[in-house]
This record gives C-alpha cells, structure tokens and sequence, in this order.
C-alpha cells in the first residue's frame, strides 16, 4: 500500500497589491508629500497595506498525492501554478492552509540556481548540487554520470561564464537531473537546448518519475509533455483547483476551456486587480473574437472586435496586438497608428483586423495593448489583456488534401517555400 | 470544484512505490503566526551546504584581483600605518602601553574581520536573489558565509602579526588563551549585525546607505584609534565605549597578546560580551521575522 507523499488543506496564498500613491497638490502639498513618504514606504515596504488590496494567487486549494504519483498541474498564465509549486518548496509561505509533505524535497523553479560564474564546471556542479539538497557522498558517485549527460566534458575546468549558453543550460540541467529526492517538484524546465538534448531530458524525466516511486509534481504548457508523463492532472483557475483527473480528460477540458469560441464576447470588465496594467487612462471592457470559426486558415485574418472605454478626453491612441505561444513566449506584435480618439466617459467599439502573418500550425493566445506610441518613439501603455482565448491556426492542406504536418521544433513561424536547384547540372 | 474522474491507481509504473518499513519524515508548512524561532534541527542537517557556501565565497572572493589574497593583510596594514603616524603627530604613541605598530594591528586584526564581515554580508541577500525566489534552503547560511570566510583573511594576516610580534619581542603569556572567548564574540557581535542588516536590506534598500556609514561610525567608537580605557576617555566614557561589543573584542585582543603589559578590563568586558551576545539573538530573530517575506519582496 502506498502512503500519500502530499496532503494539501485549504492551501491559500494572498499578495498585498500596490496602492496608488495620492497626487500632490501645489508647492505645500508636494512638500508634505516628500516629508510623509519615508511613513509612507515604510508601512508599504512592511507589508502593514490595506486588507482591501489583497489578492489571493492561490484560494483553498486541497489535494492528496499518493507516494509514486507523477502529477501535472496545467492552467493558464496567472492561475497560481507557479505560486503553488513556490508554496509547496518552502520559497514562500502560505497565507493559510497546511500542506504535509512526507520525504526529501526537491525542487526545480529554474535550473542552474546558484551556478556561480567564477566557477568551473567541476565546481559548479557540486555547488549546485548542494543547493539542491544533494550530499556530497551523493555528488560524488553520480558525477561522471552528470558530466556525461551534459556533454561538456572538455570544458569541466572552464570558468562557467566562459561557457556558451547552450552548454551552461546542459550542465545545469544535467545537474538536475540526477536529483533522487522523494518529492520533485518541477516548473517547465524541460525546455533547454537543442531538440536533441531536450529528448534526452525528456527520456531522464521519465526514467526519474517512473520507477523509482518518486513523486513528482510537475507543471507544463506543454500538453503533449503532461500527457506522456503524469499519471493525473489538475487544472488551476483563478487560484483554484478546478479540475482532477485522468490527464488526458483534464486537458481536453483545459483546451475547451481556453479554446475561443467564434462570435463570443467576453467581458472584461471585473478582471482580477492583478491583471490590471498600464495608467487605466482607458480600458478594454469587452472583447469578441470574430473569425468566422475558431480554427484560423494561415492565409485568412484574424478580426478581434473590442471595447474600450476613456477616462479622459483622449485624441491619438492606437491598440497593439501580439500572439504568444501558449508558454507565454511571444511570437511577434503589430502596433497600429496613433489615429483612434475618444472622448471622456465615452465607450466605443473597435475593430482590429490581422493580416497576412505566417504563424505555424498550432494553438497561441493574443495580448491587446491599449496605449499610445511604439516601441522607437517611447509609448504609454493605458490597459492590455491578456490570454483571454486561444485561437489554432490550421495546418494547411495540400492540392490532393493531404494534411500537412508541423512539429513545434521547428518553430512558430513558418516560411514561404524553400525553393531548391541544382547548380551547375 | 468538480472531479473528472476519480484517481485510480497509477496503472503506467514499471514499479509501483514500495512501502517503506517507515515513512519518511513529515514536514508541515503552514503560515506561521507570531515570532519564528530557529529551526537547528534544519540547520544541522544542512550542515555540508553551510560548508559549500564557505568554500565557494572563498573561492571566489579575489578572482579576478590582481593582490588576491594580499589584500586580507594589505587593508590592516595600511591602516596601521596611518593610525601610528596620527597617534606620532599627536603625541600619544607612548602612552599605549605597548608598541604603537602592535597596539594597532592588533586592534585591526578584529577590527578588519567585523568591519568587512558587516559590509559584505548585508548585501548578500540583495545581490544573490535567484538564491531567494527560485530554491529554498536556509537562508540564515548565505550572510553566515560571508561572514565566516573572513576567518581565512584573518588569519593570513595574523601570520603577519605574529612576524610583527617576534620582531618587538613581545611574548605573550597564558592570557593568551582568552583569544578563544573573544573570537567567540567577535563572530558573534559580527553575524548578529550581518543578519540584521542583510534581512532588513531585502526589505529596505536604505540599508545599502546606512551600512558604510554605520561601519565607518563604528570606527570611532571602537577603541582601534585611540585605547577605550578610562585614561583616555574617562571612567563613564569606557563604560559607553563598552557598551559597543566591538570595542570590547578590541581591547581584549590587546591584553590577550601583551604578555601582561596591556591589562584586561574584566568588568567592562563582560559588559560587552552581554550586549554582542543581544546583538546575536536581536539580529537572528529580526532575520528569520523577514525571511518568511523574502522571496514575496526580493
């Protein structure tokens, strides 16, 4: 009989939010400002902030994990995976709820924590080895096991900041790797280096979660990664724990859920104070994903349709829309001409149109930017959202109606055709 | 929330979790309320990371210098000079009860050790974050590091001393042996104010003002310039002066090693060891009241 390696109750995790700090008024009041802002700060700097701006990242999340189980933890930016695997490696401490955690601990928010430049390779993996909870009786047997999975064998008495960024990623990784805690706690970190070595990642993460009776939590945007490896998943939402299952049930609800649904509107108007950015000079308060249907054809266009409201008489502001991979990554942004206006309290609709891109087939999400300016000139940013839908663009089919392939390797974005000719024949 | 389907037993494991005869160890985390203590329990067991962080500060403390380690006996050198040409100037070399270099290397030798340790561990937290928001482990280690690789430039300049020592024919007696004690509260008085800074500082980055400021304070008010005795600076005077811990491990250091000719201030001593022993617990309690926001500020 297995025993559970991890029992969560009633876990909660709740962030101050910056207050706004009052505007000065004339000489004396910028005078008084500057006389009462050590007060100020101090009591923002200790944490002693209104109970009104508090933000939950996390609200009652309870599981149990029996010793063994491989679990992934799936939802999108900002729904407290992140903020849980933190709570549960002790980096930062609930604000209410108890977890109990039976065994060694071992966690993995970023690898190649603690690799000091200076030091060699040789040194660092020892060094970082400790830092991750290894004893040196334990470093010491699995060394050449670690210098051969990372491949940098040559380099071992090299100062790591002479390393290129692909080797430091192997050997951090490698170091990680042949962590044998009871529990391992994993944040996405299986992405390093080339497509080659990241099979080879892959391959020593299942032989670490399988096995060995270790359990293991580990959170991903990468389905097909969650769906290969966990035995059972969770879905996080807003900070809570919606879904828990089988993982590939669990997905499928997650990519329903995010899936944008043509002629849907959302509102946007009670957005969670964390998601809230820029001056709120205006704001978005609906947004509608336009398309015809939810798949997008790589040669067709993307239409958004969205709502904005002005705080302030406002003459030339503009929308910028990116697209980011579901890993947050962004893949590339337009940023329209200043020439929108609006008046003071007044609510418009707006029409974004997205032409001609060249994204790969697969699933991104849209931030939409409410400001003025661009990236050269300087800019002010009002509002953006972000990761309010998914959108998938279609692979194409070919003339006989074959369907084409991409592999997420080869990158999000595809080219024209690659023309090929002999020479000299 | 709404369950899927309901978890069975995980069917993909080549081998299912062996119940071990007996469980591993339970950890609970939860908000703690009202003070933290200390966890040594914790501490112990991570014992050979403690060891690591040592070996690594030192390692990389004088890469890339061109002195390297020659600066652990350059800055008390050129200290001492200085201070002996000002005590010469002013003439009140002869009235320190020892030769003037030896009265001041050897108000140095702690000296350099706190003033250092202090100013290197308080912003040992702020400039290692990752160490903070992307890993756990004891945090209390980091500024203790800091603090305890000072030894090894200590005592590379206390070789130096005892060279400085056998040139003026000093040879001290068994006092000596109270070298033990006052290197106690030396490290003591030094990480006490290493963690109360170094913990503030993740908080405050006033604290990157304040510390040089304090330090170079300190230096005045610490017996390294002039003796805290009450010939110097009258009976209530010693007293304030001994109320600074640091001052205390000064003047001790003088009697340890003067073979008698530098007399021990027993009741001001013990004055100081009290208050370097509060310095220690006020600094670790205020470190481990913040730490529990560290990696929510860093």
């Amino acid at each position: 009989m297995s025993y559970p390696a991890l029992i969560l109750d009633g876990i909660g995790k709740s962030y101050q939010i910056g207050q706004r700090e009052p505007g000065a008024e004339g000489l004396g009041g910028a005078l008084k400002g500057l006389l009462s802002a050590p007060v100020r700060n101090f009591r923002k700097l200790s944490g002693q902030g209104d109970e009104k701006e508090l933000f939950w990242a996390l609200k009652d999340v309870s599981f149990e994990v029996p010793a063994g189980q491989v679990m992934g933890i799936v939802g999108r930016n900002g729904a407290g995976k992140s903020t849980m695997l933190k709570v549960l490696s002790r980096i930062t401490e609930p604000s209410e709820g108890t977890a109990r955690l039976r065994g060694r601990v071992a966690s993995l928010i970023e690898v190649g924590t603690g690799f000091h430049p200076e030091l060699t390779g040789r040194e660092n993996i020892y060094l970082n080895g400790a830092i991750l909870g290894m004893t040196r009786t334990e470093i010491d047997t699995k060394f050449d096991e670690i210098v051969d999975f990372s491949e940098v064998e040559r380099f071992l008495d090299t100062p790591v900041k002479r390393y290129s960024s692909g080797m430091f990623l192997r050997l951090a990784f490698a170091v990680a790797a042949y962590l044998e805690p009871e529990i391992l706690v994993i944040d996405e970190v299986l992405a390093v280096g080339d497509a080659a070595f990241q099979k080879k990642c892959l391959g020593r993460m299942k032989d670490i979660s399988h096995g060995h009776g270790r359990t293991v939590l580990f959170v991903s945007h990468n389905m097909a990664t969650v769906r290969a490896l966990c035995d059972r998943c969770v879905m996080l939402q807003g900070g809570r724990l919606v879904a828990d299952g089988e993982p590939g049930e669990v997905i499928d609800r997650y990519l329903d859920m995010t899936m944008a649904q043509a002629g849907k509107v959302y509102d946007l108007s009670n957005r969670s104070s964390a998601w809230k950015f820029g001056t709120g000079t205006a704001v978005f308060t609906r947004l509608e994903f336009a398309n015809q249907s939810n798949f997008v054809d790589r040669t067709s266009e993307l239409d958004l349709r969205c709502w904005v409201r002005a705080e302030e008489d406002l003459a030339g502001f503009r929308i910028a829309v990116i697209v980011h991979r579901l890993d947050g990554n962004a893949v590339g942004g337009a940023f329209g001409p200043d020439v929108l206006t609006l008046k003071k309290g007044e609510e418009a609709e707006f029409k974004v149109r997205m032409e001609d891109f060249q994204l790969a087939p697969g699933r991104y999400c849209c931030e939409l930017r409410l400001g003025r300016g661009n990236p050269t000139d300087g800019r002010t940013e009002y509002d953006a959202v972000f990761d309010v839908f998914h959108f998938e663009i279609q692979p194409e089919t070919s003339a006989d109606g074959a369907a084409g392939y991409w592999e997420p390797q080869w990158g999000p974005v595809r080219f024209g055709d690659c023309e090929l000719a002999r020479v000299g024949a | 929330m709404t369950t899927v389907t309901s978890t069975q037993e995980s069917p993909s494991h080549d081998t299912p979790a062996p119940a071990p005869a007996t469980l591993p160890r339970e950890q609970v985390i939860r908000a703690r309320r009202g003070l933290v203590g200390v966890d040594w329990d914790e501490l112990i067991r991570h014992r050979e990371l403690l060891g690591f962080l040592i070996w690594r500060d030192f390692k990389v403390r004088y890469k890339q210098t061109v002195l390297g380690l020659g600066w652990a006996v350059l800055q008390p050198l050129c200290f001492m000079a200085i201070f002996s040409v000002i005590a010469t100037k002013l003439e009140f070399g002869d009235r320190l009860s020892l030769p003037v270099l030896i009265f001041y290397f050897a108000g140095l030798l702690p000296w350099t050790f706190y003033s250092v340790g202090v100013q290197f561990s308080s912003t040992s937290l702020v400039n290692q974050q990752h160490l903070l928001t992307k890993i756990y482990l004891p945090r209390v280690f980091i500024p203790t590091s800091v603090i305890v690789t000072g030894l090894i430039d200590m005592a590379i300049a206390s070789v130096v001393f005892v060279g400085f020592m056998v040139w003026f024919g000093i040879v001290p007696n068994v006092e000596i042996l109270m070298l033990i004690p006052l290197m106690a509260l030396l490290i003591l008085t030094t990480l006490g104010f290493g963690y109360l800074f170094s913990g503030l500082a993740v908080a405050y980055r006033d604290i990157r003002f304040i510390v040089p400021f304090f330090v170079q304070g300190m230096l005045f008010v610490s017996g390294v310039l002039f003796p805290a005795s009450a010939d110097f600076v009258g009976e209530k005077g010693a007293w304030i002066l001994a109320a600074n811990p640091v001052a205390g491990v000064v003047e001790g250091f003088r009697a340890a090693i003067s073979g008698g000719d530098y007399a021990f201030d027993w009741p001001r001593l013990a004055l100081s060891a009290a208050v370097g022993i509060a310095v220690f617990v006020v600094g670790l309690t205020v470190f481990r009241q913040i730490e529990r926001r560290f990696a929510d500020i860093a």
